[in-house]
């Protein structure tokens, strides 16, 4: 046998291939056997088809929300290698900033439907500029140091925010009125028992355009394009003319942006509260991690899952563990799948 | 059945056992072959050298006989066991190791600590006789320091003991990193590029070191663009391209080699000055 | 005998070991009747000398593994915590596990407890740190957060069972009455005898770690921490030294908790959340990762701070009051991590270095215009 057909003998039965048979039914056993547990521990407190319904529905919405923390995520880690612990930090400004200047004196005589919506256009800005502003005084003066520098550094900035918000707005927790009955009354709809906010619909529809505007954003426009650039090779970017720096402001502006959008858009569902950010935060990175980090649409993949399950998980056991299902698959996501949830076995690491 | 060039007239009928052997060994990285049903062996006592333009794959072979890598397929013998699929570290204590293309010196350590990490191997104090300071930490403590002052002296650095090691000169750092593999006290010293970087004069030193090595029985495998020092320095060399062996014997024969001048020696530019994508591909 | 390598961190031990002797003396006499806390304005109280210790012994550790090994933790607060939570289940509630009920008087009980939880810890770190510690830079940073932060619920709702079938935890109040050490009959209470156990446990942990780290073991971590494949080359099992060096660091901050929890005489879920484990390593980070003595420098300096905007924020902060605390405490950790990455104590080490080339840059310059 020559040479050549050993090889091409072995490209054919390289293991990966029947590994790959073995994962498929190892992932088919384990989810299987977690859908069989929900369904015990879901019929202990017997529930039907359309608990499960209302649960997953709930979990939909928290994980739209997710989904957009993620991609802030995901845009700065891409343009700069930095993991942004404030990201969650942008999400509560957005709500908190949304709340008062809706509340604010001076727009007392416009009608609530401009009124809102002003105060959604300003606050989104206004996050945005802390954003860029952040970057610049924080990242940029920074930016050669350590990732555990760096890490310290958004937790810091991270702190500070909390910190603010907690003197600009004590510990109460305020409201937004809903979008579309402009009032603290959210109209629902109901199928059977199974009840949808018109809010959700809202955090759906806002979701999907904001997604839709960035796809557009990094498909055809320059500055989007210029980012993507910097995030597949910086070094070469800054030889096409791209200034990385500059990407850098514009990556944390965007995050910050879409944080304030999910945390604006989910203000009339909850109650923004000075330290709302932290879990948020959190399980916008778990669902970032889900995704692979690098992967915007398997982020948001991510964010939705994760928002589901942990809605499932708390549903059926306690809701004062729901945050622990999100830690649990983050170590599991890290341990089993680095690559994310849908991204390809990565290539051994060169030497 | 095999289309590999059997190997030249010289190992032929050598009768000693081989220090290491690498049989049918070949390396897949995501569809791309990179390494292609390598056979050789390596004579205790020789200085063996494998040369090859880049990308032939000289590197990846010695990650993986030093373990970072497992072969797609193939075996590794050394000391006439299986090594391939080992851990790095069980690999350098059975008494491989090696030096890097890239200098990796342990940053914040002086060159002194730098030589005595490499006499972990000889050492065995652990966590607990390490933290109270117990007789045999402290007794091992004062030999590696001697030991390391030995060899530091040996290869000329003690003067530059107490200096932190990756703020050293490259051609000193290049000179310390081997000094380091030595302190393993290694049957086997591997060595990717020693050489590069270095200027005429500190590369004759290198050389003479070597030699001198392995006249004191350490046996030597190396990768090596600068062609003069191979055919000086080698015994025997081993020729790759793209993955696969092309020819292998002493260097006379090498360089007489009709598929290697073809292939290689022919193109001298090709191995002495590596075209810049590539060296930034693999730094 | 010398007791550690180097003179010199000797004669720092010895400074550190006659400081703590000195305040604590000073704190037991009251020369003149003023105490500790009134050498500072009562801002640093001896309460706060008190929880220094503690805290010392817990990011000293973080101090190894981090610094040294190279190997990011921000879920240290759950060891931290698991050590408290041994401490305090078994000294108040030990019949749940079917213990007689006698031992919890038992002077010998805590002391016994304070080994079974390092040793609980070490093992549940060894468990744990296996399968972790193969990830590296952000996403182990990531699995230590997310593990911390699932240690720290299980605390919070007292491991998943109803408080009113098996309390364990005590949920978030958490769990009272932890009884006091003693030794035989010698109560180490009041603070100033409990004050000197502390420091006691808390220069064990830097000389100890002092030691490890200028030792073949700390060469290796070291090692680990440069470049792991060269390490591996030179017959370092990194997995496995990795792994102990993590162990090592979560025993440190078991015996801290089981200290915690009998200083306080209660334990509560708060301290070991994520924002716990935060303040851990920003103590590390500021006090500087890559030296022991960053350890004790960065508690004291954090504890201090905080302790000084509680104590005079609002006057600083005209009506803000306390709530500046975190804003003033989050742009401190910034500027420090922006200008001195390398913590204070290599500023410090630094210091002389930046006066000569201050004083030096003159000469240069007149050298390159002549």
């Amino acid at each position: 046998m020559s040479v050549d057909a050993e090889v091409q003998q072995f490209l054919r039965k390289r293991r990966p291939a029947h590994q790959a048979r073995g994962q498929q039914i190892a992932w088919a056993g384990v989810t299987l056997a977690l859908l069989a547990a929900i369904l015990y521990l879901g019929s202990q407190k017997n529930f039907g088809p359309l608990q499960y319904a209302q649960l997953v529905l709930d979990g939909l919405r928290g994980g739209t929300i997710y989904a957009l923390i993620a991609l802030g995520f995901v845009t700065v880690f891409n343009v700069t290698g930095i993991i942004n612990f404030a990201q969650g930090g942008f999400v509560m400004l957005g709500a908190m900033l949304a709340v008062t200047i809706n509340d604010w004196g001076a727009l007392a005589q416009w009608s609530p439907g401009p009124r809102l919506a002003a105060a959604v256009l300003a606050a989104v800005l206004a996050t945005t500029l802390i954003g860029v502003l952040v970057e610049r005084l924080t990242i940029y003066p920074a930016r050669n140091a350590e990732p555990l520098t760096l890490i310290i550094i958004t937790v810091g900035v991270y702190i500070v925010m909390q910190g603010v918000a907690l003197i600009v707005w004590g510990t109460d927790a305020y409201s937004l009125p809903a979008f579309t009955t402009l009032a603290m009354r959210d109209r629902t709809f109901r199928l059977g028992t199974v009840i949808v906010k018109a809010q959700s619909f809202w955090i759906w529809g806002v979701t999907g355009v904001t997604m839709a505007v960035l796809y557009y954003f990094f498909e055809h426009t320059m500055w989007g394009r210029a980012l993507r650039a910097c995030s597949v090779n910086r070094l070469a970017a800054r030889l096409m003319g791209i200034r990385p720096d500059r990407m850098s402001m514009l990556a944390f502006g965007l995050a910050a942006a879409m944080g304030a959008i999910g945390g604006i858009v989910l203000a009339p569902a909850t109650r923004p509260v000075y330290d709302m950010g932290l879990s948020l935060g959190l399980k916008g990175f778990v669902a970032a991690i889900m995704g692979g980090l690098v992967n915007p649409p398997a982020a948001v993949v991510g964010g939705i899952l994760l928002g589901i399950i942990e809605n499932v998980g708390a549903g059926v056991t306690r809701a004062g563990i729901k945050d622990i299902f999100s830690f649990i698959i983050l170590i599991w996501v890290l341990l089993f799948r680095p690559q994310g949830l849908f991204g390809r076995q990565q290539t051994v690491e060169k030497v | 059945m095999s289309a590999l060039p059997g190997p030249l007239a010289s190992t032929e009928g050598v009768e000693t056992p081989p220090l290491l052997e690498v049989r049918g060994v070949s390396m897949v990285f995501g569809g791309l072959l990179a390494l292609n049903n390598v056979h050789t062996r390596v004579l205790p006592g020789q200085i063996k050298a494998i040369i090859g333009p880049n990308g032939a794959g000289k590197t990846t072979l010695f990650n993986i006989v030093t373990g970072i890598y497992a072969p797609t397929q193939g075996e590794v013998f050394f000391k006439g066991e299986p090594i391939q699929g080992l851990k790095p570290h069980a690999i350098a204590a059975r008494g491989i190791t090696r030096t890097f293309q890239t200098i990796r010196l342990f940053h914040g350590m002086t060159a002194l600590e730098n030589v005595m990490v490499g006499l972990h191997r000889h050492t065995r104090a652990g966590f607990i006789h390490a933290a109270l300071r117990l007789p045999l930490a402290r007794h091992e403590e004062r030999r590696m320091r001697e030991q390391a002052m030995d060899l530091l002296d040996r290869v000329g650095l003690a003067h530059v003991a107490e200096e932190e090691a990756t703020h050293l000169p490259f051609g000193v750092q290049r000179v310390l990193e081997v000094a380091r593999a030595l302190a393993t006290r290694p049957d086997l010293l591997i060595l990717d590029e020693p050489a590069s970087g270095l200027n005429e004069s500190e590369g004759r030193r290198l050389m003479a070191l070597l030699r001198e090595i392995r006249d004191e029985g350490t046996t030597i495998l190396l990768v090596e663009h600068d062609m003069e020092l191979v055919m000086e320095l080698a015994e025997e060399i081993l020729v790759l391209v793209y993955g696969t062996p092309i020819a292998e014997g002493p260097p006379a024969a090498i360089r007489r080699h009709p598929e290697v001048i073809a292939a290689y020696l022919g193109d001298e530019e090709l191995f002495v000055e590596p075209s810049l994508g590539r060296r930034m591909q693999e730094a | 005998m010398r007791l550690l390598r180097s003179h010199r961190n000797e004669a720092s031990l010895a400074t550190l070991a006659l400081v703590v002797l000195a305040l604590g003396l000073f704190e037991v006499l009251q020369p003149g009747g003023r105490d500790v806390a009134s050498l500072t304005g009562d801002v640093v109280t001896f309460n706060t000398l008190v929880r220094i210790g503690i805290l010392t012994i817990v990011v000293v550790g973080l101090n190894v593994l981090m610094g040294y090994a190279g190997q990011v933790s921000l879920g240290q607060a759950a060891f931290y915590g698991l050590g408290a939570y041994v401490s305090g289940i078994f000294t108040t509630r030990a019949e749940v596990f079917g213990l007689p009920g006698g031992l919890e008087g038992a002077w010998w009980w805590p002391w016994l407890l304070m080994g079974v939880g390092m040793a609980f810890t070490g093992l549940f770190a060894y468990l744990v740190g296996r399968p972790i510690l193969r990830l590296k830079g952000h996403y182990l940073a990531m699995a230590t957060l997310g593990l911390g932060i699932m240690v720290y619920i299980l605390f919070r709702e007292n491991f998943g069972f109803r408080t009113s079938t098996v309390n364990l935890t005590g949920g978030f109040d958490g769990l009272f009455d932890i009884p006091r050490l003693r030794l035989g009959s010698w109560e180490l209470w009041p603070i100033t005898r409990y004050y000197f156990l502390v420091w006691l446990a808390a220069l064990a942990s830097i000389a100890v770690a002092l030691n490890l780290v200028h030792s073949r073991v700390g060469r290796a971590l070291r090692a680990i921490h440069g470049s792991e494949v060269a390490a591996e080359a030179m017959a370092v099992d990194t997995a496995e030294f990795k792994v102990r060096a993590l162990v090592f660091s979560a025993m440190l901050a078991s015996l801290a908790g089981s200290l915690y929890a009998h200083f306080q005489a209660a334990v509560s879920p708060g301290p070991f959340s994520f924002i716990g484990s935060l303040e851990l390593v920003v103590m590390a980070a500021v006090g500087g990762l890559r030296n022991v003595w960053g350890a004790p420098l960065g508690v004291a300096l954090i504890l201090a701070i905080e302790e000084f905007l509680r104590a005079k924020g609002h006057e600083l902060f005209a009506g803000i009051g306390s709530e500046a605390e975190p804003v003033v405490f989050g742009i401190i950790l910034v500027l420090i991590m922006i200008f001195l990455p390398e913590g204070l104590t290599d500023g410090l080490r630094r210091l002389p270095r930046l006066w000569q080339r201050r004083s030096g840059t003159p000469a240069a310059s007149s050298e390159v215009t002549s």
